[in-house]
This record gives structure tokens, sequence and C-alpha cells, in this order.
């Protein structure tokens, strides 16, 4: 196993100085940096393999889509799907979320329907719903969450309890706070109320195993660049017979069987929801990702970013009016904070000027923090490049900070 | 007879020229955010929120001896700190002289980076209401 010195080596954009002090990178839940091996394949691509993918016959098209379609098996693995064609790329999380809203949503949802959604969740899953339920007279309805920052499930269960829930919309983890929700518990019961649900993985992928089948999932939705992959690609599994059941969402280029004036034919799954000329470099270098998470030893992830987790959280408690937003006892390395006194936006700007990026604000979850009645947070949030030196630099600039606020 | 709003500018570029770490420069900028008067509650109304910035930004303004006045408040005080600059620098002058107004003091104290198109601050957006409300109280003037 390699150690931590050397795995920072291979995110280079982690090596520099930002304000004259070496960058300290903790907006990790905003997007992960990238390893040289992720940056080589994009470069690769474009310097040899450049083509149109899946309709050209000559040498470039081919290899362009033998790669394209093994990040399809990638994913396949990494989210342990029956297969690849349930594996649709988008451009990220949030149109992975519309897709389902527009095409399933359109579908299925009729007047006096509900559709639930958490208190936890980031405005993509949100807004998509609300824009779709207003167009058919559905109703989107909130699953409350506790002074913890871990949902009410009791409350979940009386919401379902009419059996007049379409779908369950709801993240796996939260990207304010961190809590990791138990979608094992709210997939069953949302099954055993007649429900379909669609979990947002944003913020689970870098962090933990996947298994969508174990899970019993109808829809997973994520994005490319939280997993160390590039911008622009995102990923939206499943279940079979319900894309099979979902009508077309924007027609093209290569969602098609035959077209004619006097009626087109769909072509099939994953390409009946792929119009258009796909974003096939990123697509390719995101492969690279799966490549360099294997490459890491089993398990190590998770230990890294717990030890993380835990000494963040004790290390910070010990700054005077410091308060931790979100105490779940189930969270991935994310620390959302107030400290007494003080406005997130100027801790930001603060820190920023010591080299340290973290992220202030409402965290697109705005309904979160009016829950909360807070205007916003600081968030650190960590990946397994992090140290705990670095941590230490943190709560050392922190404290600077809050003298020069107080 | 007031500084000119040039005037001004240069007397706040000779201020910050005595910094030469950034956070003395910083420690000022907060003084000044503290310093600001601030606006009572009733003028902390949603027509005179700043839109786009991650804190709360509150701006008035009203006319008196055909001069534009502003009173501004947020809950970040470096936002603060900037808008008290902003204030000084503009303030007590007429619609027209603020609508022709070039703020060069901004990049030369080292603030530009608060003009950024982000949504962080709104440094920019409240330099645009304040040309906005010099433009619509012109024709009173």
């Amino acid at each position: 196993m390699a150690s931590i010195e050397q795995i920072r080596l291979d995110f280079p954009v982690l090596d520099q100085q930002v304000n004259g002090s070496p960058l300290i990178y903790f907006d990790n839940a905003a997007t992960t940096q990238k390893p040289q091996v992720v940056l080589d394949a994009l470069n690769k691509y474009y310097s040899e393999d450049n083509a149109n993918i899946h309709r050209g016959i000559h040498a470039l098209a081919e290899r362009a889509t033998a790669a394209f379609e093994l990040t399809r098996k990638k994913i396949q693995s990494f989210l342990h799907a029956e297969s690849s064609d349930q594996i649709i790329f988008t451009s990220g999380t949030t149109a992975s979320i519309n897709l389902v809203a527009q095409t399933y949503g359109r579908a299925n949802f009729e007047a006096g329907d509900k559709i639930l959604v958490s208190n936890l969740e980031h405005h993509s899953n949100i807004v998509p719903w609300q824009m779709i339920a207003l167009e058919k007279g559905a109703e989107v309805m909130v699953i409350p969450v506790l002074d913890s920052g871990v949902l009410d499930l009791d409350a979940y269960q009386k919401l379902l309890q009419e059996n007049t829930v379409k779908l369950v919309a709801v993240n796996h983890v939260s990207n304010a706070i961190g809590t990791i929700n138990p979608i094992q518990e709210m997939i069953a019961l949302a099954h055993a109320h007649g429900a379909k649900i669609l979990i947002d993985g944003a913020q689970s992928v870098a962090h933990m195993e996947m298994d969508v089948q174990r899970f019993d999932m109808d829809f997973f939705a994520f994005s490319a660049h939280k997993l160390f992959g590039p911008t622009g690609v995102g990923v939206l599994y499943g279940k079979r017979d319900l894309l099979e059941s979902m009508p077309p969402y924007q027609g093209g280029g290569e969602m098609i069987k035959e077209v004619s004036f006097s009626g087109t034919t769909y072509n099939e799954l994953p390409y009946k929801f792929e119009a258009g000329t796909p974003n096939i470099a990123d697509v390719i270098a995101f492969s690279a990702s799966f490549d360099y998470l294997n490459s890491l030893e089993k398990g190590w992830v998770e230990e890294q970013e717990n030890a993380l987790l835990s000494y963040a959280t004790e290390q910070l408690s010990q700054i005077d009016g410091l308060k931790i937003i979100g105490t779940a006892p189930n969270k991935i390395a994310v620390v959302s904070f107030l400290i007494e006194g003080t406005h997130p936006q100027d801790i930001g700007v603060l820190l920023d000027k010591f080299g340290i990026a973290i992220r202030t604000g409402h965290h697109c979850a705005q309904p979160l923090m009016q829950r909360f009645d807070i205007p916003g947070t600081c968030r650190a949030s960590f990946s397994f490049y992090n140290t705990k030196e670095e941590i230490d630099r943190l709560v050392a600039c922190l404290k600077r900070v809050v003298t020069m606020l107080l | 007879m007031a500084l000119s709003i040039n005037d001004t500018q240069e007397e706040l570029i000779e201020e910050f020229g005595l910094f030469d770490d950034w956070a003395d420069k910083y420690e000022y900028l907060i003084d000044l955010g503290k310093k600001l008067p601030g606006l009572s509650d009733e003028f902390k109304t949603e027509e005179n929120v700043i839109k786009g910035c991650q804190s709360r930004v509150w701006l008035h303004a009203f006319m008196q001896d055909g001069k534009l006045i502003f009173q501004a408040d947020s809950e970040a005080v470096i936002v603060k700190g900037l808008i008290s600059m902003l204030i000084r620098v503009l303030s007590g002058h007429s619609p027209a002289d603020i609508m022709k107004a070039d703020l060069y003091f901004i990049d030369q104290i080292g603030m530009s980076q608060h003009l950024a198109q982000t949504r962080s601050n709104g440094l920019l957006s409240m330099v645009k209401q304040m040309k906005n409300y010099a433009l619509a109280y012109s024709s009173q003037a």
C-alpha cells in the first residue's frame, strides 16, 4: 500500500500554493480532485482516438466506441447492476433526476399522487419533482429531519401509510451535513407501500460501496466528477422494466431505430435515453477513475476517511463557540459548522487567504437551512488524500480567523 | 466642499497602501465593517435586499438636497467593510456623478477578487444596484 504522501502525488492539483500557503482542499463534497491517470486518459483520447462513436466504421471510431462502452461496463460492475444497458449516461446527477421526473414522472404521475422528498435534499432532488408535480397536479411532501440531522423514519412510515405515494426521492448522503440515510430500510418501506424510489448517490459514491441489486434500488443517480472523474458526466441506473416502460426523453440521433415522416421507432436501452453525441472524452476518461480506485487497498478509503472525520470532529469541537450542524451517528467525512458571532461567509473568505478551501453558504439545500433556522454553514468535506496535519492547520487558522472577526 | 468621488478613492488607496500583509488589510476592512452604522429594521425589507449574495445585504437610498445618499447593512462583516467603502466613495454625490464613476480603487487596494462573478459576495451586484439608483434618481436631481 502506498503512503499518503505518494497518494497525494497522484493528484497534481494538490501540489500548489494558494495566497502564499500550501493549498488545503476541503471542498470534496463539491467536487473531488482528479488523479493523473484520469488526466492522462483524457489527453490520450484527444491525442490518439478522437472520433464520433457508435456509427463510424473506421478504426478511430471503433477504438473510441470500445473505450466508451468499456466505461459503461466498469460502472455496471461498480454498481453491481444486472446489465450494462441499464447504465445510462447523462450530464450529471441533476440531469439523471430530471430524466426520471420528465419520463417516468410524466408517464405515471396523476392528480392527487404524492411524491416524497426529504428535508435533507439538494435542490436538484426537489425542484425537478416540484416542476412535474405542478404539471400533473401531484403533491410533493417532505420527510422531516430530526435535530441531529437524521431523517424521521416514523414520519416517513406515516407518510407512506395511505399508499398514495408514487415515488420517493431521497439522497443516500446529505451534501450539506453528511448524514448517511438508512436507504436499505427506506427502500423496503417504499416498496411495501407500492412506491418506487430514486436514490441520489451524488455524495455517497466516493465514500462507500454500492450495490443496486442488493439494495433493490429502482433508480440510482450520480456524477463522475464527485468520484474523481471529469465534470459533465452523470449516470442513471434503473431497473430494466422501469427503463423499458419509460418514454424517451430527448429526441435526436442515436436514440432512434428508424425515422420516417410517418413515424419514428426508438432505439433500445440504453441508447433510447442518449440522444445526440455524448460527452465521449469525459466518459472515456472516467474509466480511469475506477482503475485508480481499484488500485487502492480495499477498505482503506473508508478507514482513512473515518479517521479524518473523527479527528476533525474532535479537534473542531474544541474551538470556542463552534457548533457542528449534523451530528448523525452515521456520517461521511463532512463537518458542517457555525461559530458564534461570525458569519460563514467571513470565515470562508479569510480561510481562503490561508490557502484553505472550504464551502460556505446554504449548499443548495435551503429547506434544510430553514429547518435549522441558520443562514448557512461552513462545510469542510474530506477525501482520502487529506491528512490530519491539514486538519490541524484548519483548526489553527480558524482560531486566528475568529480572533480577527470578533 | 466635500471630497470628489476620485478624491475619496485616492484617500482609500493611500490608507490601504500602509498595509503590507493581507491580514492587516482584512483587519482594517473588518473594522470598517463593524463601524458602519447599518440599517434599522424598517429598511431591512425584501425590496432592499441585494440579490445574488451569500450573506444578506440590504441597500437603502434616498435623495437629499440633490445628492443621493446610501445606507446599507449586511450579516457578514467583510461585506459590510466593502459596503462601507462604497458608501464613503459614492454616497452624497449627484446621481450624474455616481453614474459615471469609475471605481478603480477596488482593484488598486487589492480587493478586485470580490468583484468576481461568483455568488459568494455580491460586491458587483452592490455596485450595479447603486448605479441603478443613480439612474432612477437622475431625473429628480
